[in-house]
């Protein structure tokens, strides 16, 4: 809410050398931020009220002319300008010598010149010029009534200060000039000065009848006709000027005085056209479908869970809302009925939001309106009504719904409790100081523990001991709340040493020369579709773009674009991971799985003076893969030619242990490598986290003292037969002997027949007991050499 | 015996002219060996008379065992030439880069996430995870926010069909901490966090931390001791100044938010904390009752405090990283810097 600060002066006697800092500070540390203490113009000097006596063309430029302006000096003085100026119009003028503060900080200062060869003593000013905002072309309106020659900061009232006041959604009652002045009173410990102002005696009998059918809803609805109103009478100065200064526009009497009102005393009002009712009101839920063209002009379809403020025959308003086109106060208007009610706010609450509309009203009724301030409301509407228009007002109807709406909420307050939620002790003087002074009646209870204490009517944020305490805490002062470090009984973390963190396996793609990269876990549509074709998406409503819409299957969706993007910056060799959840639906159920993906493209080194350089290919990513698996030891990770329409099918591969799918890796497929406009082979792996996240707890096992033997063989094999195949037909030997096998090269080409590769293995014997004899290791190589025959067609080379 | 001296002088010349290994071999052979022309005289001892045989013997022996000493002293030298010349072939240009795998590192709002939760280790918090697509449930009701609840409208929540969210922040782990664990409770749970909104200072996904302590005598002078010695950690600075604004959370009661001094200007006033000396960096308080209830924890015997803060935030102090927008971007060159 923005408020004038002369305005909050007149409600609360803050001393005049209280400074805007110190109000600032006070609110801040009492709760209620401010968005900005903005002063209504900057620092000017020397700009006084003139009047245009004369125009002329200037003789050398089209777009100047020359006034003789009125500054009530002994002479007229002559100033060029270049804006649109009328004789007898009154302008704010700066006087040579005047200082006029610029936004950079500079000062701008008004000096005696020539405008192409004519003299100007001075300049007119428009609103930006004063720091007044940018409201539009032309110079800054000044009434007719301003005395000629007056400081134009006394000449319409300019010293004052905007408060951009913010409070919390709970303080329903900082959202007026009397709620923030308590406050202030309170804070600043200074005395309330609410001006007076004494109802004004009812003049007719007449009375429109009320009937609240959703009492549900709204529990209390007062209102009165007031007839023979002058719309068409002014508002005055210091009305429109205070309502600018909270950024309402004057828009007519009626109108600016429930403006008014709700501002200073925190009702929103309603003033209707009286000679467009038919019947009584009835506040009641709108029919299913019922229409209602409200004040901005547009047609609301209204729901059965609205309520709505109805005569006899239609709705009238969205109550607590908007009022309608049809009944509101026009210029031709001659008899109003001024309404001010009670709704309970969490029904109220999201209301005006379905309707896609906010406005002060549904502000302040969301939040909490006093349930006791309707009467009042309408009493001081009525005496300005009366004041600026005229009028005879009726005997007011007060219809009240509920029996308890006026009763306040006693609670019971511990004093120990105090000390168990903020861990300092307060007198019990300084509680009932802050409690009495924010509008609470305190009374010591009967067993002396503590108090009962009553909320006003108008705190609906307060129904607990620990709604008490916040008041006393943030009234006495978080600073003044000591920081204790308390000394705690340890917790030891049961971390698993058979645990395999994600600190680990980062830290080592790290040292394998990978960046971690954090991308949107919402990822275009087409990405999903292309890469992972069989995923159900799962698709935000309300997404910021159809770009971020869907989430992520897989990293990949993040990681892939965020290479690309590296690469055409001129970056070809890029290596990024990513940690994170991917989102899937299984047989219809959300998956939300923590994931590590990787990808690379480019050259396996940096460039570098004397290495054997070359493009990453599938065994790299393999290497990176196999070495992030081995941190889970123990574990037995086989490789199985991947399905998997985003990747190589010739180039990829799924890591199943057991019977789960740990992840899958690969060359990206070249057809989406097209599709997605990539310029370099790009290879990627995905682990699924929780799946690899055991090993096994190292176990001592002795060392022979014995010399090991080794025997290479050479063997000649179709080129299809794997790896894989021939390790397992070594392992099913189960020879004890046989401590390591592996291969060492892998060729295919010139000597070696095309459908065939030559496999190279190198075979590590060795025994606990004894040295092997000759004769035992040949036996062994033979067994493996007639087994490899039989099961992979292998022949010595 | 003069032939012996010629000899001995004769291969002491050529001993010192031989530039090499073998040619000193050759002189040792030629002087010293079998046949060589010392060990002749040895030979022709025979043709002496008998009493002249003895001195002419050793004389020839110590010619014999002088000159070995000679060749010994030359192999030596030449052998120190030869490897100071080998020593000064193999000699590079260390100055070279070396051949490695340049090492990459972590994001900086990861970097940022694992030193805060280092520092919360060690004041006794252990690390908890929860979803990120959420019920309604666990990221507003049980914390207080009912629906159409005006603290909602600030949280632009992105929704699915089906009713369920992206969590807003990392408050629902705390429910589900409190629904499965019993107190005393110390954690932390930081993680992704998404709101529909995007401009220069808004990203849709961010990071945050959130912290609980529960326990029989938790108090609001604990919730500033730990945040008060965390951020004294995070930014090495004893005097580092952290200060609690009342505030307003459904979810905790009484409620704070807290700014750190500015870390731009030491808290003197500079345009990014709009002159105030204060950066406003999370939001605290003592968990309201209702939580308590909603979770089963009776609020008549616990009290507790919980906290919520951006990593990306102090990510961005702590490095002077000027545009949100940057973190989730993923230019290499970006990410490098953080090594």
């Amino acid at each position: 809410m923005k408020v004038s600060e002369k305005w909050l002066r007149e409600w609360v006697a803050l001393d005049t050398s209280v400074t805007m800092a110190e109000i600032e500070h006070q609110l801040i540390m009492s709760g209620t931020e401010l968005d900005g203490a903005d002063p209504i113009a900057s620092a000017f000097t020397n700009v006084v009220v003139g009047q245009i006596k004369s125009i002329e063309a200037h003789p050398d430029a089209d777009r100047l002319r020359v006034c003789q302006v009125d500054v009530a000096a002994d002479e007229l003085i002559q100033i060029v300008t270049n804006a649109s100026v009328e004789v007898d119009q009154k302008v704010p003028v700066a006087m040579i010598g005047a200082k006029l503060p610029e936004p950079d900080g500079k000062i701008f200062k008004i000096k005696k010149s020539k405008l192409r060869g004519v003299l100007s003593q001075g300049m007119f000013c428009g609103s930006e010029t004063l720091g007044m905002g940018d409201t539009g072309e032309g110079l800054l309106a000044i009434p007719d009534d301003a005395q000629l020659g007056a400081d134009l900061r006394d000449a319409i009232d300019l010293d004052d200060v905007v408060l951009d006041l913010d409070s919390t959604p709970n303080r329903a009652d900082l959202l007026s000039v009397a709620g923030v002045a308590r406050e202030l009173g309170v804070i600043m410990q200074a005395p309330l000065t609410a001006p007076e102002f004494t109802a004004v005696k009812a003049e007719l009998d007449e009375t429109l009848p009320v009937k609240i059918t959703c009492d549900d809803l709204c529990q209390r609805y007062a209102g009165r006709i007031i007839r023979d109103v002058n719309t068409q009478a002014e508002t005055p100065k210091w009305m429109v000027e205070k309502l600018e200064r909270s950024d309402i526009r004057s828009l007519g009497p009626v109108v600016d005085v429930t403006n008014y009102v709700m501002l200073e005393l925190g009702q929103p009002m309603h003033g209707f056209d009286f000679d467009k009712l038919s019947g009584g009101i009835n506040v009641r839920n709108a029919v299913e479908g019922e229409k209602l063209t409200l004040l901005d002009g547009k047609e609301a379809t209204l729901r059965a869970d609205t309520m709505v403020i109805a005569d006899a025959d239609k709705a009238l308003a969205l109550a607590g809302i908007m009022g309608g086109e049809e009944s509101a106060v026009s210029d031709s208007t001659t008899n109003i009925y001024l309404e001010s009610a009670f709704f309970v706010p969490h029904k109220i609450m999201g209301k005006a939001r379905t309707y896609g509309l906010h406005t002060d009203s549904s502000h302040r009724f969301e939040r909490g309106v006093s349930p006791d301030l309707q009467v009042k409301a309408i009493e001081r509407a009525t005496q300005l009504i009366l004041e600026i228009c005229g009028g005879k007002p009726s005997t007011i109807t007060d219809t009240i719904a509920s029996d308890n709406l006026l009763t306040p909420v006693v609670i019971s307050f511990e004093r120990t409790r105090i000390k168990r939620h903020l861990g300092v002790e307060i007198e019990d003087e300084r509680v009932e100081d802050i409690l009495i002074r924010l509008g609470f009646t305190v009374v010591g209870n009967d067993n002396g523990n503590g108090w009962e204490v009553t909320a006003p009517i108008f705190r609906f944020d307060v129904a607990t001991q620990e709604d008490l305490i916040e008041e006393v805490a943030r009234i006495y002062g978080y600073d003044n709340i000591p920081a204790r470090l308390r000394p705690m009984v340890p917790m030891v973390a049961n971390k698993s040493e058979t645990d395999v963190t994600e600190d680990s396996l980062r830290n080592l793609l790290i040292s394998r020369g990978y960046n971690e990269a954090i991308t949107y876990s919402f990822v275009p549509p087409e990405l999903e579709v292309l890469l992972s074709p069989d995923q159900e998406q799962i698709k935000l409503s309300n997404p910021i773009s159809e770009e971020l819409s869907i989430m992520r299957s897989s990293l990949w969706s993040g990681l892939i674009p965020a290479l690309d993007k590296n690469v055409k910056r001129q970056h070809p060799r890029v290596r990024l991971f990513e940690t994170g959840l991917s989102f899937l639906k299984i047989d219809d159920q959300l998956v939300q799985r923590k994931k590590l993906a990787g990808a690379i493209t480019g050259q396996l080194y940096t460039e570098h003076w004397n290495n054997d350089n070359r493009d990453v290919d599938f065994y790299d990513v393999k290497g990176d893969v196999e070495a992030l698996l081995a941190e889970a030891t123990g574990q037995e990770f086989e490789f199985v030619m991947a399905e998997n329409t985003a990747l190589h099918p010739g180039q990829s591969a799924t890591i199943i242990s057991g019977s789960e799918v740990v992840g899958v890796f690969g060359a990206l497929h070249p057809a989406i490598e097209k599709k997605l406009g990539l310029d370099q082979q790009v290879f990627v792996f995905e682990l699924d986290l929780v799946l690899m996240m055991d090993k096994k707890l190292p176990a001592y096992s002795k060392l022979s003292p014995y010399p090991s033997i080794r025997r290479d063989l050479a063997l000649l094999l179709d080129k299809h037969v794997s790896y894989a195949k021939i390790m397992k037909s070594l392992n099913k030997l189960n020879i004890d002997a046989l401590k390591s096998s592996f291969v060492f090269d892998v060729y295919e080409g010139e000597h070696v027949e095309a459908d065939q590769k030559s496999i190279a293995l190198g075979l590590i014997f060795q025994d606990f007991s004894r040295t092997l004899e000759e004769e035992e290791i040949s036996g062994y190589v033979d067994s493996i050499i007639t087994t490899l025959k039989e099961e992979s067609g292998a022949v010595l080379r | 015996m003069s032939e012996l001296s010629e000899l001995m002088e004769q291969a002491t010349s050529q001993l010192n002219q031989a530039n090499s290994l073998p040619e000193l071999d050759e002189v040792r052979v030629h002087y010293l060996g079998k046949k060589g022309l010392i060990t002749g005289q040895l030979k022709q001892l025979g043709k002496l008379p008998a009493e002249e045989r003895r001195g002419a013997g050793q004389e020839i022996n110590k010619t014999k065992q002088a000159l070995a000493a000679l060749l010994d002293e030359r192999k030596l030298s030449l052998e120190a030439d030869a490897l100071n010349e080998r020593l000064q072939n193999e000699s590079l240009d260390i100055t070279l880069p070396g051949r490695r795998m340049d090492t990459g590192n972590l994001h900086p709002v990861t970097r940022t996430a694992k030193r805060i939760e280092e520092i919360f280790m060690q004041l006794g918090f252990s690390v908890e995870e929860g979803p990120e697509i959420e019920d309604d449930y666990h990221n507003f009701t049980a914390l207080n926010i009912p629906e159409h609840h005006p603290s909602r409208a600030s949280h632009d929540t992105f929704y699915f069909d089906d009713g369920t969210l992206l969590r807003t922040h990392t408050s629902p782990v705390q429910i589900r901490t409190m629904e499965n664990k019993e107190p005393p409770l110390r954690i932390i749970a930081p993680g992704r966090v998404y709101r529909c909104d995007s401009d220069v200072t808004h990203s849709p996904m961010f990071h945050q931390v959130e912290g609980l302590m529960v326990d029989k005598d938790v108090t609001f002078a604990d919730l500033k001791g730990i945040l008060d010695a965390f951020f004294k950690a995070f930014f090495e600075d004893d005097n580092f100044k952290t200060r609690f604004r009342p505030h307003y959370f459904p979810f905790t009661e009484p409620s704070a938010e807290t700014d750190i001094q500015c870390v731009l200007c030491n808290g003197n006033g500079c345009k990014v904390c709009g002159h105030t000396g204060w950066i406003e960096v999370m939001g605290c308080g003592m968990v309201n009752p209702e939580v308590f209830r909603h979770v089963g924890i009776d609020p008549e015997v616990y009290t507790g405090f919980a906290f919520g803060f951006g990593i990306d935030r102090l990510a961005m102090l702590r490095y002077g990283i000027d545009d949100l927008r940057k973190l989730f971007d993923n230019d290499v060159r970006f990410l490098k810097q953080f090594a």
